[in-house]
């Protein structure tokens, strides 16, 4: 099971959490510090695990991003690996070769791709398609019910002049 | 791809990437902040879009680090909105900010119920996936029947059901009962035939928990997890879209191989063979390749189906084959594949017969132990510390200490305990192991705890054809320029006992002796003093006939400590000063210890309470265990006085009961003296100090009996509005009368009653013990010490305590000796920490035996929700707004109490008071009103302010 997801920035800024396992505000911060201290200085082509607390945190680097999933000891750590690349992947798809600036400002988007793909720690969905295909969906949703509601605005606009 | 912008959230975004540092980030945000705080005090201007804007400023801000807290209600206030667009933003941003112990979630749970229930495919997915995300026990409890009917529901589309399943999985891990096991066989084995592969993928991680925690109810659904990895391995019928570079879904292949693994074997032949076949195929057929991607992916399968063919104890050929492939792993250039090689052949080390193989590879792994990769250099130490035994010890304990000097800070700590633990459970001899423990305090003194020294003493003191022989390399240590002062401990302490074994080895004589010890006296802390002191005192005995130069030396230094500030130098300056002015009486006061009891090392005990609780770790510890006997035998047969090996008897005893000595042969009058010894240790009103000698010298602190309790007459009003009756929940009686034969004295549960209005009385009593206890609270941290106080002339043996801890509360009890002395009493300290709010209460399960009695009692422990209250004054003003604020259940609770007897106000108030609940008086305009505030701490809720009001009705009621 994954506890929890955390993209940081090289520099360490976050840019997602999510956490699939209850900890605490203040909880949450000391293990993004901690973690951050530990994944960030790790010199390139070392192994992607790290061990932590008793948990394992799987990580991976794209560009200036990291990626890093904390799971169980003995869970399969190269699944976990998979299921971040395949994260990326889709990423990659919707935004249309990703970069960071595009999870800065769509952050949001990341969330939800990220909902589509895991649930309860563990990976709902693999097929990319899929996935793609349902967040098109609720794209979809949003946009007719802002013209939906701009229409109506203009309605009432034109009402009361 | 459509990308509606949210102007005013890039707006935002924007300058804060434009801000030149922290301090103005800290600027712009606290600006938003101000303005989302405003706009959303004035709701009624707020358009459904702001209002989804500003919630997606808080999530960005909380992401950046800053408080949220305000804005948590109008997240969760979202997901009640009516469309699409702001429901969806409520979901997400609420499961990204609360956990699941966060209050106001159960303010949603009518709203996310409805959304499951409801006909809206996209509300149902929403809802599922929060509560997937963050739902917790009450969840589980109001919706997992609806959830479980969409999993099972064959109108349900695929997107709906799989995440079904998973939120269904979440529930199960909050409160296993949602998924009951009669009816689940079926369904799961149905779920298990599913097309849809999505679906399929979710409900096989449902399955892998299921069979994890009862695989008996699940053997039909054996045969189609096989099948299911048949199909895939052999790419039958997968979609394009589920292959992933090349692989026919790799993270299913794992799932189903995970789950075949909680099956303790797979008997029908048929089945066995075809998994075989699929696991022969995955064994021989994956290469490794140049894409990274495919090649992660393809491991994966391959090392889980390691895993599986390993649990499923394969033929000989087939794990030979294994472990060749773990071998060829270890020694690859790609990093993780020779991680998960050195993690996998530690796992391989559970399988009989596969420890010789995997011994061929030693070099490679010692390499290994160089890995740049602090990671990998993990997994090296831990193989070779799982492969150790007698017949490699001393080239992998040789090797670990060689690396030792090199080794980061991060990994020197574990290095050592586990080369110490190594050296003591293998060595091929013991003087061996006294160099091996030696060389360890030399290189890597500040990681050498006290139990390490400690056993290498007892060792020594164990052994008598060790004695000149640690004695002398003890004295070669301390000839070093730099000596560590755990090595000056240890070296004082042999050289003050054996040093006069070499005494006619040139530089050993007591003079010489007493020089280079008292050369490290400037240097050394406080706490060596006294293992020096005692050093000084044996040398001094052992000189015969006295050296009157020498003499007057260290009775100076007594002199001198006789003034100290530190109790237990100052103790021991004054007695042995004293002791020895008496002559010749010193050398049998002094004699030397006694042999210590064979008893289970500190350090292998440590080094079990530090591992963490997975297969593998589980596995090392069994192995630790067996080996552990071995270990002891073979110390019993090296014990060369003739003796037979002394008896099993409890440290303290042990110091008091002189018949155990071996030297008594040579010394007549040790008997009465060792007394004597013993009870030097003994009348120190101080409990030993625990870094010094004390394991030495028995861990046992005596102190006077705790104030004796007061049973109270308090007749306890249950039901109080707003606080849980802390008394009538889970009334636990004593048990176990069928062996109890010994009759408590005084009630157990008035006893318990009392103990939840103070903090210190008897818990307990009988003929032969007392159970007493003291306790402190801050905030939501207890410490509760138990005194065991044997009242009886004998001991009392076999005692256990146990602490049955409900859910809400982190206990950790320390260590509770096995014996009990006469007269004597033992304080067990409790740590206690309270997570969240319940009534439940924690139980103390203890046993002893006295003769042949024994007795088992099951004590309710006094750490109950009003011990972590604080009072606090409350305000009208504060009072009334909160009061109605709470609308009810489950934040207002309501309760009618008919009391019994009529109670007094101020009785009543007593009451309260006791149960640290503040009264504020004159606050409610009725006088017969009482008006209580406090405080509550748990770990997951912080301070809690909690009111109670208590509307005191007089009703005549005729009837009753």
């Amino acid at each position: 099971m994954i506890h929890f997801v955390l993209l940081v920035t090289r520099q360490g800024k976050v840019r997602l959490t999510k956490w699939y396992s209850p900890y605490s505000q203040k909880e949450r911060t000391k293990v993004i510090r901690e973690l951050s201290g530990i994944i960030l200085t790790r010199a390139p082509k070392l192994c992607n695990f790290v061990e932590w607390r008793g948990f394992k945190v799987v990580y991976k680097r794209y560009a200036g991003l990291y990626f890093c999933m904390c799971i169980n000891r003995d869970d399969n750590e190269l699944e976990i690996l998979d299921i971040i690349h395949h994260y990326v992947e889709i990423l990659d798809r919707y935004f249309g070769s990703v970069c960071e600036l595009d999870l800065i400002f769509n952050f949001h988007k990341a969330y939800y791709i990220l909902d589509e793909i895991l649930i309860a720690g563990e990976l709902q969905e693999s097929s990319k398609r899929t996935v793609i295909r349902l967040i098109d969906v609720q794209d979809t949703i949003v946009e007719v019910a802002k013209e939906q509601a701009s229409l109506v605005g203009n309605i009432i606009a034109q009402a009361t002049k | 791809m459509a990308m509606h912008g949210m102007r005013g959230l890039s707006v935002f975004i924007s300058d804060i990437r434009n801000c030149q540092n922290k301090e103005q980030e800290r600027l712009r945000v606290d600006k938003e902040l101000g303005n989302v705080r405003t706009r959303f005090k004035n709701e009624k201007g707020l358009t459904p879009y702001e209002k989804k804007k500003y919630v997606w400023k808080m999530l960005y801000i909380y992401m950046l680090g800053y408080d949220v807290d305000f804005g948590h209600m109008e997240a969760v206030s979202l997901i009640s909105a009516p469309k699409y667009p702001e429901k969806q933003v409520g979901y997400i941003v609420t499961s990204s900010l609360l956990n699941e112990n966060h209050d106001f979630l159960r303010l949603a749970i009518n709203t996310v119920r409805n959304d499951i229930i409801g006909r809206n495919e996209t509300f149902q997915c929403l809802a599922l996936t929060m509560v997937g995300n963050i739902g917790g026990r009450e969840f589980a409890e109001s919706l997992a029947p609806d959830v479980q009917k969409l999993l099972l529901s064959s109108s349900c589309r695929p997107l709906v059901r799989k995440k079904a399943a998973l939120c269904l999985l979440r529930l199960y891990r909050k409160n296993p009962d949602v998924v009951n096991v009669d009816g689940w066989t079926d369904r799961m084995a149905q779920l298990l035939d599913e097309r849809d592969l999505g679906v399929l993928t979710s409900s096989m991680s449902l399955f892998v928990a299921l069979v994890s925690n009862n695989h008996e109810a699940y053997w039909t659904c054996l045969p189609k997890c096989v099948k299911i990895l048949e199909r895939l391995a052999r790419n039958l019928d997968v979609p394009q879209e589920y292959t992933y570079y090349g692989i026919p879904s790799p993270w299913l292949q794992v799932k189903t191989m995970r789950a075949l693994q909680y099956f303790p074997t797979i008997e029908d032949p048929n089945t066995r063979r075809i998994l075989f076949e699929v696991l022969q195929r995955i064994l021989m057929g994956t290469d490794v390749v140049k894409n990274v991607n495919k090649n992660n992916a393809s491991h994966a399968v391959l090392f889980e189906a390691l895993a599986l063919v390993m649990h499923l104890d394969a033929e000989k050929e087939m794990m030979s084959q294994c472990v060749a492939l773990l071998g060829k792993f270890i020694a690859v250039r790609e990093p993780n594949i020779r991680y998960l090689g050195l993690e996998n052949m530690t796992r391989m080390l559970l399988v009989t017969d596969m420890q010789d193989i995997i011994k061929r590879h030693q070099a490679q792994i010692i390499t290994s132990l160089k890995d740049p990769d602090i990671s990998i250099r993990r997994r090296a130490l831990d193989l070779l510390y799982g492969m150790c035994d007698v017949s490699n010890a001393k080239d992998i304990v040789e090797e670990l200490l060689q690396y030792l000097s090199t080794a980061d800070f991060a990994m020197r700590e574990e290095l050592s305990l586990k080369a110490a633990i190594l050296a003591e459970k293998f060595a091929p001899d013991l003087s061996w192991y006294v160099d091996a423990i030696l060389q360890l305090i030399d290189k890597a003194g500040d990681f050498i705890s006290d139990d390490i020294w400690f056993r290498v003493v007892q060792f020594v003191t164990n052994n008598e054809d060790l004695q000149s022989y640690a004695a002398a390399k003890a004295r070669e240590f301390l000839d070093k320029p730099a000596v560590h002062e755990t090595m000056v401990k240890v070296s004082a302490y042999i050289l003050g006992e054996f040093s006069h074994l070499l005494a006619k080895s040139p530089g050993c004589s007591p003079k010489e002796i007493f020089n280079i010890i008292h050369e490290k006296h400037p240097t050394v802390p406080t706490s060596t003093i006294p293992v020096l002191l005692s050093a000084y005192a044996k040398i001094l005995m052992h000189t015969q006939p006295p050296d009157p130069e020498l003499q007057n030396q260290i009775w100076a230094i007594f002199n001198k400590y006789e003034s100290c500030i530190d109790v237990e130098i100052q103790q021991r300056a004054a007695e042995y000063f004293a002791l020895s002015r008496k002559g010749a009486a010193l050398m049998d006061i002094l004699a030397e210890m006694p042999k210590f009891p064979e008893r289970q090392s500190a350090l292998i005990k440590k080094a079990e309470e530090a591992e963490v609780d997975t297969a593998e770790q589980s596995a090392i510890k069994l192995r630790a265990q067996q080996q552990m006997s071995n270990a002891l035998v073979v110390i019993d047969q090296l014990a060369t006085n003739g003796a037979p090996p002394p008896p099993q008897v409890n440290q303290l005893s042990l110091v008091k009961m002189p018949s155990m000595s071996s030297t008594a042969d040579h010394n007549p009058a040790d008997q009465a003296l060792s007394v004597a010894n013993g009870t030097l240790s003994t009348v120190d009103p101080q409990p030993p100090s625990a870094d010094l000698l004390g394991d030495l010298l028995g861990p046992l602190a005596i102190e006077g009996p705790p104030a004796a309790a007061v049973p109270s007459e308090h007749n306890v009003v249950s039901g109080l509005e707003g606080i849980p009756n802390v008394v009538d929940g889970a009334a636990i009686v004593p048990v176990g009368e069928e062996t109890n034969s010994v009759q408590p004295i005084g009630n157990i549960a008035e006893r318990f009653h009392a103990l939840c209005l103070k903090d210190s009385g008897v818990l307990y009593e009988d003929p032969y013990i007392q159970i007493g206890i003291k306790a402190e609270w801050r905030a939501h941290h207890g410490r509760l010490v138990l005194f065991l106080g044997n009242k009886n002339t004998s001991p009392l043996v076999s005692v256990q305590a146990l602490i049955l801890p409900p859910a809400h509360l982190k206990i950790e009890l320390s260590l509770v000796p096995e014996t009990i002395p006469p007269r004597a009493q033992v304080q067990c300290p409790l740590e206690i920490v309270n997570l969240r709010p319940s009534r439940d209460v924690a139980v103390l399960d203890f046993s002893y035996k006295f003769g042949t009695n024994t007795v088992n009692v099951k004590l309710r422990l006094p750490a109950v929700i009003n011990k972590f209250l604080q009072p606090i004054p409350v305000s009208a003003e504060e009072f009334f707004p909160q009061w109605r604020s709470l609308s009810g259940p489950p934040l207002k609770l309501q309760e009618v109490v008919r009391s019994v007897r009529p109670m007094p106000l101020l009785e009543m108030a007593n009451l309260l008071n006791s149960y640290c609940l503040m009264i504020c008086s004159g606050l409610d305009p009725n006088p017969n009103n009482l008006v209580a505030g406090t405080t509550f701490y748990s770990e997951s809720t912080r301070a809690m302010l909690c009111l109670v009001r208590n509307i005191i009705v007089s009703v005549f009621d005729p009837g009753n």
